[in-house]
């Protein structure tokens, strides 16, 4: 299959160019490109990308096929302008074994719509116990590189160094959530002025700090790869800033939803607004978009974490933390990053495609866009305003805190080794 | 008034209108041999609570009872939610069946401000009577007409609150309503028991309850929770009680006019040492008894309304 993007801006800069797709890859850039024999897509104004690549989704599936699945996500990760997901192992069962991972991998590739990489577990059932067959899942046919146990912290220091230093026979990356277990018995919300107010358990920025500061260390003397996920204080950056400083393996993620929203949401005690980490304050906000401009702070993840509508329309404690961000990521990301002018559309670029691609080792995503390159592309409409409605996600689960929002900048096509995956907000399959 | 969620929400002339109610309810039941009023006759109330308490819900069940209101008592055990029905399901199924008003008391911080929204299209009114760590505002109500009665005018008086202040409701509720009724208040407790982001409460922290004792026209003792006292907040009950409880000695530091208040359950020997609780000094009976004419008088603003004279 072959296609013509016309009149399309490469990163959002210089003059309009044609870009010829043809077996996979981008076969030819340059003005005025003929036009026989290939399906033409108008795209005069509208901003060329490499492929986004999510370090972080939950799939749910296996276990909560209900809330959403390797299908479903994927559709939204198309639509999302992604070309590349990471689905974290934190389903039932956890993606602890070859045979788990190698499931995920290959309902990956029956959907047809994103290259899901699936996350291996760090330790056996997330229970920070005993490690995980880490060398097994690499050796895999999910090529497994990227080894977590999101949503629980591998808080033991001595299995944290261990799973560092096994992993670099494996090149591979520890990605830790970074939470110290004993500083958040019970929390909430943001230790600080809202949560005292509002009577919620105090979640302190020193839990995920201490974690970041103590793995940074131990990445450091290990020489493992260390990935923060994640990043929600002003006091992480710090720390990130501190260890990059002195040549420790590390990169680290922050969610779109951590660049735009703060725990004065939470003022309504719904909780759409529940998300672990928790949403922090106003400083933490313009602290996490300085440190992505700067690349202390490497990519933006989305941390997509569909949640049942029993599992939100409850009262605050009992509901599960988590967001949608698959199919708002790119318009949060304008309206935190590029219309602030803190990045231009190449910065777009190096956080959503490059650095996480390079991170994860994916050797045909974040590519530049140049001809004989893989055409792993994410054409942008930069003048787009939309207004969210979660019920019009691919995903099954439909609460999002965006919903209403009017957000800037969309996703417009989206193209996998060549061939279109979403376009006009259609899933193409 | 539709609902009682926070005494945040409660602005002067609101507060004052139920103060006043409730201290014209007072007056009026006073001496009474039959102690019942026909304004709530026809009104259905129910109470939902999802944690044990005797004294709340005692109170609410006597106040609409005293008002004439058919009241009904929902308990988390021994109904559908031990089947596992959501908070949402339960409150809109009593409110179908025909609840006015539904009071509750949940360890969630933030129940009755959802309760409220799931209901916002139903015309039930929702009290809060606890909720998590966040407010108790009949409490704060029923400490503050004990204040008045006592006091008199709380302009400019100042008010020392004491102990768990990170997990109490009370503290919270106390914090906002007697802000708006013009008194001082001074937080006093241990660090490890005052929330971190206390600075935008607006109100003085103090560690050295003897050093405040002199200056206060009230205080207000809160209760330590069992669970708290073993979760490593203070090294033990003996130490908290040396620099916290409320002792003989101690009281001969409060100038003379001033008063204690506990919203109970005491821990005596801890918060409260015996021969104080016993003593003249508490206001701890008055609190019980006015907690039914401040329920009674929120029952009345949230079912008939200021317009209303029923009374």
């Amino acid at each position: 299959m072959s296609a013509l993007l016309r009149g399309v801006l490469l990163y959002g800069e210089g003059d309009p160019v044609d870009v010829l797709v043809e077996d996979g890859v981008i076969a030819r850039i340059g003005a005025d490109l003929p036009a026989e024999g290939v399906e033409v897509i108008e795209a005069q104004g509208k901003v060329l990308l490499p492929g986004f690549v999510d370090l972080h989704t939950h799939l749910r599936e296996p276990g909560r096929e209900d809330t959403e699945t390797i299908a479903t996500g994927s559709a939204a990760a198309a639509l999302g302008g992604y070309t590349a997901v990471f689905a974290m192992a934190n389903t039932d069962p956890v993606a602890d074994t070859q045979l788990v991972v190698e499931h995920v991998w290959r309902r990956g590739q029956e959907a047809g719509l994103v290259d899901v990489h699936p996350v291996g577990a760090v330790t056996v059932g997330l229970k920070g116990e005993k490690l995980a067959e880490l060398g097994t899942m690499a050796r895999s046919a999910a090529g497994v590189r990227v080894f977590s146990d999101d949503g629980h912290c591998v808080h033991d220091p001595l299995l944290m160094r261990r799973a560092l230093e096994y992993s670099k026979a494996l090149d591979a990356v520890i990605a830790q959530h970074a939470e110290e277990p004993r500083l958040t018995v019970g929390a909430q919300a943001n230790e600080g002025e809202v949560a005292s107010r509002l009577g919620l358990a105090g979640w302190p920025a020193v839990a995920e700090e201490s974690i970041v500061a103590r793995d940074c260390l131990l990445a450091k003397h290990t020489g493992g790869r260390l990935h923060v996920c994640h990043v929600s204080t002003t006091g992480t950056v710090d720390v990130l800033r501190w260890a990059k400083a002195r040549g420790t393996g590390v990169s680290a993620e922050v969610t779109p939803h951590h660049l735009l929203l703060t725990d004065e949401l939470l003022a309504s005690y719904d909780p759409v607004n529940k998300v672990n980490p928790p949403l922090r304050t106003s400083v933490d906000v313009q602290a996490l978009r300085a440190a992505l401009a700067e690349g202390i702070v490497d990519c933006v993840a989305t941390d997509h974490a569909p949640h049942a509508p029993q599992d939100k329309d409850c009262e605050w404690s009992s509901a599960r933390p988590g967001m949608l961000g698959l199919q708002t990521a790119l318009s949060v990301v304008a309206q935190t990053m590029v219309i602030t002018e803190l990045l231009d559309w190449r910065g777009v670029a190096r956080v959503m495609s490059e650095r996480p691609a390079q991170i994860a080792g994916l050797p045909d995503q974040g590519r530049p866009l140049a001809e004989g390159e893989p055409a792993n592309l994410a054409l942008v409409d930069p003048d787009a305003r939309w207004t969210v409605r979660g019920a019009d996600f691919a995903s099954i689960s439909d609460n999002t805190p965006f919903e209403g929002m009017e957000l800037p900048a969309r996703v417009v096509l989206t193209m996998l080794r060549g061939r279109i995956t979403a376009h006009e907000g259609k899933v193409c399959g | 008034m539709k609902h009682l969620l926070s005494a945040a929400d409660l602005d002067l002339d609101t507060a004052t209108a139920v103060l006043d109610t409730a201290a014209e309810l007072k007056a009026t039941l006073l001496g009474r041999e039959v102690r019942k009023l026909p304004t709530l006759r026809g009104r259905t109330v129910i109470t939902m609570f999802y944690e044990n308490s005797t004294r709340t819900r005692v109170s609410f069940e006597i106040a609409g009872k005293w008002m004439s209101a058919d009241v009904i008592n929902v308990s988390a055990s021994g109904s559908s939610v031990n089947k596992g029905e959501s908070l949402r399901d339960t409150a809109l199924t009593l409110s179908a069946a025909g609840a006015d008003c539904v009071i509750v008391r949940h360890p969630a911080s933030g129940a009755a401000h959802r309760l409220a929204g799931w209901l916002g299209h139903t015309g039930t009114g929702v009290v809060n009577a606890g909720d998590g760590m966040h407010e108790h505002p009949t409490q704060a109500l029923l400490d503050a007409a004990t204040l008045r009665e006592r006091l008199g005018d709380l302009r400019g008086r100042r008010i020392g609150i004491v102990g768990d202040i990170l997990h109490s409701r009370v503290a919270r509720s106390n914090v906002h309503l007697l802000a708006t009724l013009g008194a001082e208040v001074v937080l006093i407790a241990p660090p490890t028991l005052v929330p971190a982001g206390v600075e935008a409460w607006k109100v003085p922290v103090s560690y050295n309850l003897d050093a405040e004792l002199p200056g206060l026209d009230a205080v207000m003792l809160l209760r330590v929770q069992a669970e708290r006292m073993h979760g490593g907040f203070f090294p033990s009950a003996r130490e908290y009680s040396i620099a916290y409880g409320l002792n003989e000695n101690r009281m001969k530091l409060l100038p003379e006019h001033a008063i204690v208040l506990h919203p109970g359950p005491m821990l005596r020997g801890m918060e409260i040492s015996s021969a104080v609780a016993d003593s003249e000094r508490p206001a701890i009976v008055d609190q019980v008894s006015n907690g039914v004419h401040v329920r009674m008088a929120v029952l009345y603003h949230l079912l008939i309304g200021t317009e209303g004279n029923a009374l």
